[in-house]
């Protein structure tokens, strides 16, 4: 993957995931007293499981818009959103495996009437991205991931508002995008997502702890501890 | 066709939710031979519940793990008896269950009795206010059973499920802290109420301070340790926050599971068998009479007929109704002629809210449990006057947490951006300084809210999908708006920093994308006159004396209120009938 103008470089990946551990290991002791765990690889080596190339350009830098790293919290990207993405587009989410998707198709109904699309989402993913990056090459001179910040901004206000021309099939894209963006920055770390709690620990979550028998009624008490993950992790 | 007929049984019962182990449970106790089938998977506590690994958002609130899967069953949807009905093809509005357990693994556990004016409404409109009140195309109904009656059955299914709460009314007698306004009970809640999260005890000041009178929520969490009548246990709930569309790990919200079947399963005259779809109730050639049922077995893909004397039908409300029109038991309703019965009077639930932001309340909100929380019921049916007020209807108006889930409970005051750096800000800055206000009131039917069968669209067995007709309608929206005033009010007097409200609007088409609620009623309805119900007060089919059907199916229309504490004492009422009358003497009982 090539580096990106005017954005967080490959570096800055690198940086984000190690300034991600150190916040981790500050919020208790706990950490000291788990197993070393072998950092993930850098976002551009992982290996994906359904974007190509092109398509994960895009998700990366779309991520990075739509929860962007810099000032209080983690952004997407350090917290690996486009990994969750990924794997959420090979499995059951990303096949509809469990929607209805018999025909007839009527992709243009009302939409109170829900989703209604031929495509899974997966290939609206597949079938979005290049109509969008091409009408950011026609209104804004380059493909999305090499915009300026506030050009991508704008781009994905007009995607979101349903400017760019995306076919009836193709309309629920951005939806599905900005969705499993905050479901990768929230969702249990075990999706690949939400990288050593970071997106947890900022609003104050306490992930699976499961009991709060004494908490009850306090008022204006701040829960002490940081969240744990399913599989044990503590941050 | 089916390629096998196994032995004849007693009972066949028709789906392993709330209903079915009740039935199965009883009628074993009556020596009958009974077999279950359960179109879904088989789930117990250990291992399908437990810790860590039921507190996954993304899994089970988020990707809906232990709901129905519309690739296997759903329905289609329209707006009026013009449109063309399109596929329900992913679950939002309304989540059905399946599996055992059904949908009461997956409640929140708030479990309320109608007001006694509920079960007699059509007649306490026309003696109150006068018939002329009651608009032409809304099919208002009584229920042709009264809340005397129903209330030793509604005692059973709370001491049963162990519901924890604060009585407000025994056997006339006004009990300070409870709902004045409940029909009178013969007993205190089995359990006191759960405790209270601070949010909750915020809205209770303010609206006690404006005269009105706030009640701890009856909930189907357990606030002590509680031995229910069959011997099973269940323990104090301990907040987890993950309660709605989650199984419990801890034995505290009351499901079949915790609360029968374990004890069921022992019963040496009781089997079930999950992943076995009832495709069709058979007939008699006279059709007076059911001969058994037509179900698929997923584990042998072998269609199998299973000849029983006595076939209960308790699925989901709305399979229920699919499984009668498939079934051809009952005649159809038909919105254009009003005839017909199967199918008559579906509807829904209304609901809203207000939202609201305190900067300097920190409300801790992952401390939460599906049903504490505080209530009033001073707009409940029976305390508005529907001829001042231009509605037929009521709310009642309630606050708690049930959890703090990140991905579904971020709630963000008005003017956040839905992304970017000005989103991250404020989950940052407000995450855990919200409350909110909910509306949970009644909808009524209408001669077009209805529940037929999809001329196009089959499901995975080649059947037609069941076609709902529905929207809201002004009676409905003029309810929830009068709600959103005294809402307001409460909410203002509380000084937030930011508001937000929430309430269906002059115009409001039903939208089935966001969750509104999974209480789906009617369509196999109640009542004393076979003209205009499905079933007879005994939940009996008018048309084959031998079926039975349990559920949210048999109301008329719409309670204020969650409807399985109705659906549990529906289920012991028509128990009675069926062991002191009906099983000495098969035959229509009315």
């Amino acid at each position: 993957m090539r580096e990106m103008p005017g954005r967080p470089s490959r570096r800055g990946f690198l940086k984000g995931t190690a300034a991600g551990v150190a916040i981790a290991s500050l919020a208790g002791s706990a950490n000291a007293q788990a197993p070393q765990k072998e950092p993930p690889p850098p976002l551009d080596q992982y290996e994906r499981v359904y974007f190509n190339e092109a398509e994960w350009a895009f998700v990366m830098a779309a991520c990075d818009r739509l929860i962007p790293s810099g000032g209080n919290g983690p952004g997407a990207i350090d917290c690996r959103v486009p990994v969750f993405i990924d794997r959420q587009l090979a499995g059951n989410f990303g096949t509809a495996a469990d929607w209805y998707m018999q025909g007839p198709f009527d992709p243009a109904a009302n939409p109170t009437l829900g989703f209604q699309s031929p495509l899974t989402p997966a290939e609206i993913y597949r079938q979005a991205i290049p109509v969008f990056q091409d009408w950011c090459k026609t209104n804004h001179g380059d493909s999305f991931e090499n915009l300026e910040a506030a050009t991508q901004d704008a781009a994905l206000t007009s995607l979101q508002k349903g400017e760019v021309g995306l076919a009836p099939e193709l309309r629920d894209f951005f939806q599905f995008l900005l969705a499993n963006t905050k479901e990768g920055y929230f969702a249990d770390p075990g999706y690949g997502g939400n990288h050593d709690m970071q997106a947890w620990v900022y609003i104050g979550f306490p992930g699976a702890r499961g009991a709060f028998t004494s908490w009850p009624g306090r008022e204006n008490a701040k829960y002490p501890l940081g969240p744990v993950s399913i599989s044990g992790e503590r941050a | 066709m089916a390629t096998r007929t196994d032995p004849k049984k007693d009972v066949v019962i028709i789906g392993l939710g709330w209903t079915g182990a009740i039935m199965g449970m009883e009628l074993a106790n009556e020596g009958l031979d009974i077999l279950a089938l359960e179109r879904g998977d088989d789930r117990s506590t250990v291992p399908d519940f437990q810790y860590p690994n039921i507190f996954d958002e993304l899994k089970y609130a988020v990707r809906y793990d232990l709901m129905q899967k519309p690739v296997n069953s759903t329905l289609t949807v329209r707006h009026n008896t013009q449109e063309t009905a399109l596929p329900y093809r992913h679950l939002g509005s309304f989540l059905p269950g399946d599996g055992v357990g059904g949908a009461g693994v997956h409640w929140n556990g708030q479990n309320w009795r109608p007001q006694a004016v509920e079960y007699r409404l059509r007649s306490y409109v026309e003696e109150t206010f006068g018939a002329d009140i009651i608009p032409e195309d809304m099919q208002l109904q009584d229920w042709g059973v009264t809340a005397e009656e129903l209330e030793p059955h509604l005692t059973k299914f709370e001491s049963v499920a162990g519901i924890a709460g604060k009585a407000g009314n025994i056997n006339g007698e006004i009990q300070e802290g409870g709902n004045p306004f409940e029909a009178p009970r013969s007993v205190e809640y089995p359990m006191p109420p759960l405790k209270n999260t601070w949010d909750s005890e915020l809205f209770a000041d303010a609206a006690r301070k404006m005269g009105y009178h706030p009640f701890p929520r009856p909930s189907a969490n357990a606030s002590i340790q509680y031995v229910n009548d069959y011997g099973m246990q269940l323990g104090p709930c301990n907040y987890c926050g993950f309660c709605e569309r989650f199984g419990c790990n801890n034995y505290s919200k009351s499901s079949p599971q915790v609360c029968i079947l374990d004890a069921l399963k022992r019963k040496p005259n009781f089997s079930y068998k999950a992943k076995c779809e009832v495709l069709k109730i058979e007939k008699a050639a006279d059709g007076k009479t059911a001969t058994g049922v037509t179900y698929f077995d997923d584990n042998t893909g072998e269609e199998v007929f299973q000849p029983a004397d006595l076939v209960l039908v308790c699925a989901y409300s709305l399979h229920n109704v699919h499984l009668l029109l498939l079934s051809e038991i009952g005649q159809p309703y038909d919105p254009d002629t009003g005839e017909g019965v199967v199918g008559r009077n579906y509807s829904y639930q209304m609901t809203g809210g207000t939202s609201l932001w305190f900067k300097d309340k920190v409300f801790n909100p992952f401390v939460g449990t599906g049903s504490g929380g505080m209530t009033i019921d001073d707009f409940s049916m029976s305390q508005i006057d529907f001829g001042k007020e231009g509605f037929i209807g009521g709310s009642y108006i309630t606050c708690g947490h049930t959890g703090g889930r990140p991905i579904q409970q971020m709630a963000l005051p008005p003017g956040t951006p839905a992304w970017g750096a000005g989103w991250k800000e404020a989950v940052g800055e407000w995450y855990g300084h919200n409350l909110s206000i909910g509306s949970h009131g009644s909808n009524m039917a209408y001669r077009d809210t209805c529940l037929d069968l999809d001329p196009t669209y089959k499901d995975r067995h080649g059947r037609p999908l069941m076609r709902m007709t529905f929207n809201w309608k002004d009676n409905d929206i003029k309810m929830t708006q009068f709600m959103k005033a005294r809402i307001e009010e409460i909410a203002e007097s509380m000084n937030p920093d930011a508001m937000a409200s929430g309430y269906k609007g002059d115009g409001a088409q039903y939208d089935v994308r966001p969750y509104q609620s999974t209480h789906n009623v009617g369509g196999a309805i109640m009542g004393t006159d076979p003209k205009t119900s499905a079933i007879n007060r005994y939940l009996q089919s008018w048309d084959c004396h031998n079926v039975w059907v349990m559920g949210a199916s048999a109301f008329p229309q719409n309670i204020q209120y969650n409807p399985t504490g109705a659906v549990g004492g529906l289920a012991y009422w028509a128990l009675e009938a069926l062991r002191k009358d009906y099983l000495p003497n098969p035959r229509p009982l009315m």
